[in-house]
């Protein structure tokens, strides 16, 4: 089978890959780029555990080809946060509760990253919208928005600290 | 100075658990992670019909395909004595198909390939050859005359019948019956549904030629039972089979029994020499793993003038699809289901149950529930709800009526409840939902065309099995296990027989041996899930972990502070009679100042130990509990439904539960919270169908509906506290409670919203249009066609 060549931005750092043009970006993902933190689960767009970010934006790379990331920008489970820093998201879920066995958990996280970055100060109502694209079996959701608003209010404090 | 248990997170502390870590940094190491040298993949051709004859399977152009390494048949796999295998229920199960084919999506063919594009491609390119037989769907179909006869393979077999089953006095309830004053009766259906967790069931088979090791990584909830049974399916040696179940992503019973791919691909990895991974798409998963439910109800209850229950009466149809592999201990032809009823006062009762074969996939599997325990008190608490609203009583005050008030207790069908206090759960649950008041909207509503309603479900269920006398699985006692082994520093490592899929044992275990031994629970690893470094254990399912690994793991700790005790005694210089015990330390009782912490008996115990005790600090338990765990559980809900729509909305849903002690707050919370939201995706849009042909509808998850964050509701919950009095730390089951308890609590409070026009049931799941059709031809709406004789 024919492999093409694509230069991809994962999760900060430029990377040239061998792709064949009918491998899923869930694949390439986990098998080329050797992150396992994206999980596969419904193969059909519908579950939402394979979630990453598109140049910022959460997709399901399930129903993506590894070779349509040429010239993006791809951000995993594995980007978020800092080497040496969780993603405040990351925290919340922690102290909230927000996962139990964790397959889920970094689509569930990406979106609501990509969320509190276009939208603050989310309501209860927009979190449960914005996430509606991601199944968990575990939780019953109600500490997942616990989660998520524990990392906005983390957020806008560490805002107010950094203007005053 | 005691340790203050809750700052070194002991019993009652709400631990942020230590697995979160890995799993937010996407660190977690679940089945399809791994990637072993030189491994290869498997994929599984699957039958698109669900009754045919297999005619020809020609495998050649598979072969062709550069990087396929092995094809496997059931002609190849009978060749080894592997085209069946025994099932958890005494049936047996095709491993890939030789004769016919018995529902759609079984295993027919395999193919090995470099990797899994290849694979699939290959298993395009073989070519089967079906001739279709008439599929059967239902139970009614199955008895018909003239039915095709599905299991032709079992000697003896000459109907569509896969067991008979029965218990309860029936002599005695007849005639109850015959005398009763009021009889209330009531049919309905429980729906296939499918336990659905997010990440599918797999396998990696390692076979190494070189030592003859067979090491197993899967996704299951019993990584025991598993290497047992492999070891007599295949005939392998046992200690050289080592099966690894790593982080699982979500079972709720789904990974419990022994799929066919996991066979394969062990047969398939032995034979090339190589690991060899198997990941089922999500079809596979919904179309040929365990589903759960598919239970035709007929329920009857004698009733006195004063709304006393004198008598019940249940018959109950099972489909089981084209294989008895029900995973459930093996006295129990229908899992637990004579649980059903345990919270009532009835002085007797009989229940019959017989089980169907049809065309559709095997299972029956114990779907976040104790058994088939879920379809239990479903029925219970739809027909105590019909009962009710027959006599015209209060749906809470019959209940209060016929509650069970005396511990322990023997049910009318002869399980032994342990402890509870019923009243005050469900008084607490009623306060909560501001049940009067809400009657009252309810009438006012009710004048203007609006419809609200309030359910209510209250039941016990038997969490924990075994005890050993009566429970076993493939003849394996049901017990479980721990082993506890403290370091020189006093860190310890605890191992246990159970295993996580987001329970978050790694967490609440280590909490047990800290509320035994005042260790902080930062200071303990939980080890669970590997066969060569735990003990042997029945595994995580029916709530039994704490139940029956956490009292192992109390038992164990217990034996190290009876070693520690000596320890204390030698490094004090006082007998060991002298001292007493307070979290983490033993003290002189007549001078309290002089003591020893564990941490320094743990250090004694390897550098200064008294003459004649045996160095080390370290000891196992098996733990075989005396009974049952029985927790309780009043589940409140509140509706309102659009009357030009039939689409309901909650209100308000009120849970309390009574799962005795809690170890960790936080976890039994999430645990309520997840099976709530599974109880409203049963009652709201999750089940699985087939049309007349076998085809599966529901086959993927764009038409198999879960519930997402938006239209999730909101649970409040309440906790009433009875210790378990038989459990070494008081506490009881609690994983399940909710999903088998809350499904009633959505279906009575839609049902009693629109009783006033008639309506006394709607079937599962109760969509819209189900409720629509209730509310505009004022009727029953029934989910499947009656059986006959019913």
């Amino acid at each position: 089978m024919e492999v093409k060549q694509i230069t991809v931005t994962v999760n900060g750092e430029p990377r040239i890959v061998e792709v064949e043009p009918r491998i899923l970006c869930v694949h390439m993902i986990r098998e080329i780029l050797g992150l396992t933190g994206t999980h596969l689960g419904c193969d059909t767009t519908s579950c939402g555990a394979c979630t990453v970010l598109l140049d910022g934006v959460p997709v399901k790379s399930c129903t993506l080809f590894g070779v349509q990331t040429d010239g993006h920008e791809l951000t995993t489970v594995e980007g978020l946060g800092w080497p040496s820093e969780l993603h405040p998201v990351q925290e919340g879920f922690k102290e909230e509760h927000g996962l139990q066995c964790g397959f889920c958990t970094p689509g569930m996280m990406l979106t609501s990253a990509a969320l509190l970055e276009d939208n603050p100060d989310p309501s209860e109502e927009d979190i449960r919208w914005a996430i509606s694209g991601n199944l968990c079996r575990c939780t019953g959701y109600q500490n997942i928005i616990k989660s998520v608003q524990w990392a906005a209010k983390k957020m806008a404090a560490e805002r107010t600290a950094a203007t005053a | 100075m005691a340790v203050d248990e809750i700052s070194v997170g002991g019993l009652g502390a709400r631990v942020k658990r230590v697995e979160d870590d890995r799993f937010i940094r996407g660190k977690g190491n679940y089945t399809d992670d791994f990637k072993l040298p030189g491994m290869l993949h498997m994929e599984i051709l699957r039958s698109p019909y669900a009754h045919a004859r297999i005619v020809s399977v020609d495998t050649t152009k598979a072969w062709a395909i550069p990087g396929v390494h092995l094809v496997l048949t059931g002609e190849l796999m009978a060749q080894r004595n592997l085209a069946w295998m025994p099932t958890l229920s005494y049936d047996t199960q095709a491993v890939l198909a030789t004769d016919k084919v018995r529902f759609q999506g079984q295993e027919v063919a395999a193919v090995v390939a470099d990797d899994p594009y290849i694979a699939k491609d290959a298993c395009e390119a073989i070519e089967v050859v079906y001739d279709p037989l008439p599929a059967i769907v239902n139970p009614s179909q199955s008895l018909a005359e003239g039915a095709p006869l599905i299991r032709d393979d079992k000697d003896g077999q000459t109907d569509n019948i896969c067991y008979r089953w029965e218990v309860g006095d029936r002599a005695m309830t007849d005639r109850v019956f015959e005398r009763a004053e009021r009889v209330v009766k009531l049919d309905c259906f429980y729906p296939r549904s499918h336990p659905s967790p997010i990440e599918c069931c797999g396998s990696i088979a390692d076979f190494n030629p070189a030592t003859g090791k067979l090491t197993i990584y899967m996704t299951t909830q019993a990584p025991h039972i598993i290497r047992t049974a492999v070891a007599l399916v295949a005939e392998l040696p046992e200690h050289m089979i080592r099966i690894i179940a790593p982080d699982i992503g979500g079972g709720f019973g789904n990974k419990v029994p022994v799929y066919p791919g996991y066979v394969i691909s062990t047969l398939a990895s032995i034979l090339v020499g190589r690991p060899v991974k198997w990941i089922e798409d999500k079809t596979g998963n919904l179309i040929s793993t365990g589903f759960a439910r598919d239970m035709y109800f007929h329920g009857e209850l004698a009733i006195d003038h004063r709304g006393k229950i004198q008598g019940l009466r249940i018959d109950v149809d099972t489909d089981n699809g084209a294989f008895f592999s029900d995973a459930q201990p093996t006295k129990f032809k229908v899992g637990l289901l004579h649980s059903a009823f345990a919270c009532y006062d009835i002085p007797y009762g009989h229940l019959t149950s017989q089980g169907h074969y049809t065309n559709k996939a095997p299972g029956g599997v114990a779907y976040r529930c104790s058994f088939r325990v879920t379809e239990a008190m479903f029925f219970q608490e739809r027909l105590i709800a019909a009962a009710a609203q027959d006599i015209g009583m209060d749906p809470a005050e019959f209940r209060r009526i016929n509650f069970v008030r005396e511990f322990p207790w023997r049910t009318t069908y002869g399980m032994l409840l342990d402890s509870g206090d019923y009243d005050k759960c469900l008084t607490l649950a009623l306060e909560k939902l501001g049940y009067p008041e809400l009657r009252r909207q309810q009438a006012e509503a009710r004048k203007s065309g609006r419809y609200i309603g309030i359910g209510i479900s209250t039941m016990t269920e038997p969490l924990g099995a075994g005890n050993s006398r009566e429970f076993d699985i493939i003849g394996i006692k049901m017990f479980d296990s721990a082993e506890l082994r403290v370091h020189p520093s006093g860190k310890a490592v605890l191992k246990i027989g159970s295993k996580t899929q987001g329970q978050g044992h790694e967490t609440t275990f280590a909490q047990i041996v800290t509320h035994e031994l005042g260790i902080p629970s930062t200071d303990i690893l939980v080890h669970h899930g590997d066969t060569d470094n735990t003990p042997f254990g029945m595994g995580t399912y029916a709530s039994r972990s704490t139940p029956t690994a956490g009292a192992a793991t109390s038992m164990a700790s217990r034996k190290v502070r009876a070693k520690a005790r000596k320890l204390a005694a030698h490094l004090l210089e006082v007998a060991e009679d002298d001292l007493d015990w307070e979290l983490g330390r033993f003290y002189v009782r007549d001078a309290p100042q002089r003591g020893a912490t564990i941490q320094e008996c743990a250090l004694a115990a390897y550098t200064n130990m008294p003459d004649g005790l045996e160095p080390g600090l370290e000891n196992h338990a098996y733990y075989d509990p005396p009974n049952m765990t029985w927790p309780f559980a009043a589940y409140l809900c509140a509706v309102e439904i659009d009357p030009e729509t039939g689409v309901w909305e909650v209100l308000k849903f009120v849970a309390v539960d009574d799962c005795g002690v809690r170890i960790n707050p936080m976890i039994v919370e999430g645990q309520i919270m997840g099976g709530l939201a599974e109880a409203f995706a049963m009652s709201n849009m999750q089940f699985i169908t087939f049309d007349s042909s076998g085809n599966c509808i529901g086959a993927n998850y764009m038409d198999y509906l879960l519930p997402t964050a938006w239209e999730t509701p909101n649970w409040e919950l309440h906790e009433v506290v009875t210790p378990c009095p038989h459990h070494p730390i008081g506490a009881k089951g609690i994983g399940e409670c909710a999903c088998v308890g809350g499904p009633a609590a959505f279906v009575n409070a839609v049902v009693d919203a629109i009783s006033h026009l008639g309506v006394r049931n709607i079937d599962m799941p109760v969509f819209s249009g189900r409720v629509w059709e209730a509310i505009t031809q004022q009727r029953d709406v029934a989910g499947y066609p009656p059986l006959p004789g019913h």
